[in-house]
């Protein structure tokens, strides 16, 4: 499936823990433990950290053969295969694949964090809108989230970037982040209804408290996980979308420097120069599984009905 | 009469998400960049005369909501209107869209067996290698951008291999249709086993299960007779809105292997501002959108007596 919005991983199987056990210390070393026990979740966390490095200081990494501007391109070199000081050859432009594919984490964890953080934030507003509002507030939100997953997201992206004028880091994320939220909201929605029902909150409203301490003290902070969650997933699903609409001529363009764009020239020469997409390719996907995998991880050692 | 209730409320909000998205579609398509007429007349002078006919001829000098009104009325005697070529919109959708369908029914098919495979594998053994093995295999393929993904099955399957037709649909279904459908039922792969395995799991530990168990059952007939049946819920309704997805069009995989379906259509459509033609396909997509969901409620029901039952 090809369309960007789709593949936002739809785990519907993120439920909410239905124990409100007040977490004590017994339980809070239960939950280190099984997360020490987890090595799938220490290599995700490893890759996204050398990630996270190459996006905020680039410089010494690209370096690290001895030929570290991504600028610094030779046409004579157009598609070249490796050589001393360049182990991964050249791109079309007769760049240094290493250097450049150093840069474009910058762009690509920036558009993931960006378009997620924005999602995220729409998704949890409107959730608990629905959630909370009443019968009218929540049909309403229903409704404006399926005018937003109904809408072509291919015509969204190409008309709204066209209307921002420029195709940028910022934004190729905010357009990704404004179509990106109904399936985080659907799932705040449930989430924050079902805590409500929770015995607890019904106390907090024997008690007599306001509408607004019950939502922020008892409520949302345990509605809010599962949403969390899926945004770990949402930001690897935006990376790639990224790299789908750049494809397709829409995302992000040069001179911005991003995996999309050089995966995006490297398949136009795939037949007679395989290698220029080898290592972009690989980064991304690594990227985005490190992602996702944490968010998995989290999730199975979060879930009770796991442990066995 | 709360059955009528809530059916009637369906309905509105059917028709407001229908009018909502048309319109919204109808005006960011015709408040794209560029000019439709001078597009058409390429290097060619039209004179004054010309563009004001045309622009008559298409409503281009009305505003906004009549063109809209105008749309819609014709859209309810079945008429699409013609792209800026003169040729009808619902001819070139009916042309286009049943390639979409094999290729969507195709790629659904193979993700369901698939997925079925594989999660109720990583269910039954789960915490071990084969399913940590699984997971990683299955979500790893879904990290890969689509397009790396087709490129490659191409490169390997199609022109290294020579097992699979490169691109195309000359070699009609199934050879042609293959490769891009299992580059698209790898793709959904991951959320469908991810999905089996977790309801999986969940009726696993169930007491009807222990109970089915204690009174002596196989467990071939506790698991497929007792944990399938109640898996399989949340599998269906996903399963569902993901055939709603899948029949909207593949853009990438449509472009990549030259299948001249509906996705390609938009994206061409878009790209040379046919106007009509994307309002056309879109006002399409919204249907099958809203008919999924209806379809994918009515399913919830019909598998959940708990739902049912209100």
């Amino acid at each position: 499936m090809a369309d960007p919005q789709n593949q936002t991983p739809r785990t519907a199987k993120i439920t909410v823990p239905k124990t409100m056990a007040i977490p004590t210390a017994a339980r809070r070393e239960g939950s280190w433990r099984r997360l020490v026990r987890r090595p799938l979740l220490w290599m995700g966390a490893v890759v996204l950290l050398v990630m996270g490095a190459f996006a905020v200081a680039p410089g010494p990494f690209a370096a690290l053969f001895g030929n570290g501007d991504p600028r610094a391109c030779d046409l004579a070199d157009s598609a070249k295969r490796a050589s001393a000081g360049h182990p991964f050859g050249f791109d079309v432009q007769g760049c240094d694949i290493w250097a450049n594919a150093v840069y474009g984490a910058q762009s690509s964890l920036a558009v993931g964090f960006l378009a997620t953080a924005i999602a995220l934030l729409i998704a949890l507003l409107l959730g608990t809108l629905a959630g909370m509002g009443g019968r009218a507030a929540d049909w309403v939100v229903s409704r404006v989230t399926e005018v937003f997953l109904g809408f072509p997201f291919l015509l969204a992206a190409i008309v709204v970037l066209n209307m921002l004028g420029a195709r940028n880091v910022l934004t190729v994320g905010v357009v990704l982040g404004v179509f990106g939220w109904p399936m985080m909201a659907r799932l705040m929605r449930g989430s924050v209804r079902s805590v409500a029902k929770a015995d607890h909150v019904l106390a907090a409203r024997t008690m007599g408290l306001g509408t607004g301490r019950i939502m922020s003290r008892y409520v949302l902070p345990n509605a809010v996980q599962p949403v969390l969650l899926l945004a770990t997933l949402t930001i690897g699903a935006v990376i790639v979308a990224e790299s789908t609409l750049t494809y397709l001529g829409v995302g992000l363009s040069s001179p911005a420097i991003s995996w999309g764009l050089q995966i995006a020239a490297g398949s136009r020469v795939f037949q007679s120069a395989p290698h220029v997409l080898v290592l972009p390719s690989v980064l991304l996907a690594m990227t985005v599984l490190a992602i996702v995998t944490i968010g998995e991880e989290l999730r199975s050692v979060f879930d009770p009905r796991e442990r066995s | 009469m709360a059955l009528g209730l809530s059916l009637l409320q369906r309905l509105v909000g059917f028709a407001i998400v229908f009018f909502g998205v048309t319109f919204i579609i109808y005006f960011t398509v015709f408040s794209m960049p560029g000019d439709p007429i001078r597009a058409l007349a390429g290097d060619r002078q039209l004179s004054q005369s010309v563009v004001d006919a045309l622009n008559s001829r298409y409503l281009l000098d009305q505003p906004l909501w009549v063109q809209y009104t105008n749309y819609i009325g014709n859209l309810l005697t079945g008429d699409l209107g013609v792209d800026l070529r003169g040729r009808p919109v619902a001819g070139q959708l009916a042309a286009r869209w049943p390639i979409t369908i094999i290729l969507a029914l195709t790629a659904w098919t193979i993700q369901i067996i698939l997925g079925l495979a594989v999660g109720i594998v990583s269910a039954l053994k789960r915490g071990t290698v084969i399913d940590r093995g699984l997971l990683v295999i299955s979500i790893g393929l879904s990290c890969i951008p689509v397009f790396v993904l087709g490129i490659t099955a191409q490169i390997v399957f199609g022109v290294r291999l020579d097992w699979l037709p490169v691109a195309g649909i000359r070699e009609g279904w199934p050879l042609a249709y293959l490769l891009p459908s299992l580059v698209i039922a790898m793709f959904g792969l991951a959320s469908v086993s991810r999905l089996v395995r977790g309801s999986m799991i969940e009726n696993l530990d169930a007491d009807y299960v222990r109970t089915a168990r204690a009174k002596g059952l196989g467990e071939s007939r506790v698991i497929g007779l007792h944990v399938m049946r109640n898996s399989l819920i949340p599998t269906a309704t996903f399963l569902a809105t993901d055939l709603g997805f899948l029949l909207g069009g593949a853009v990438v995989i449509e472009g990549i292997f030259n299948l001249p379906g509906v996705g390609n259509l938009l994206f061409l459509a878009i790209r040379d501002h046919e106007a009509t033609l994307v309002v056309g396909i879109s006002t399409a997509l919204i249907i099958i959108f809203l008919l999924t969901s209806l379809i994918v409620d009515a399913l919830h029901a019909l598998l959940d007596p708990r739902i049912r039952r209100g």
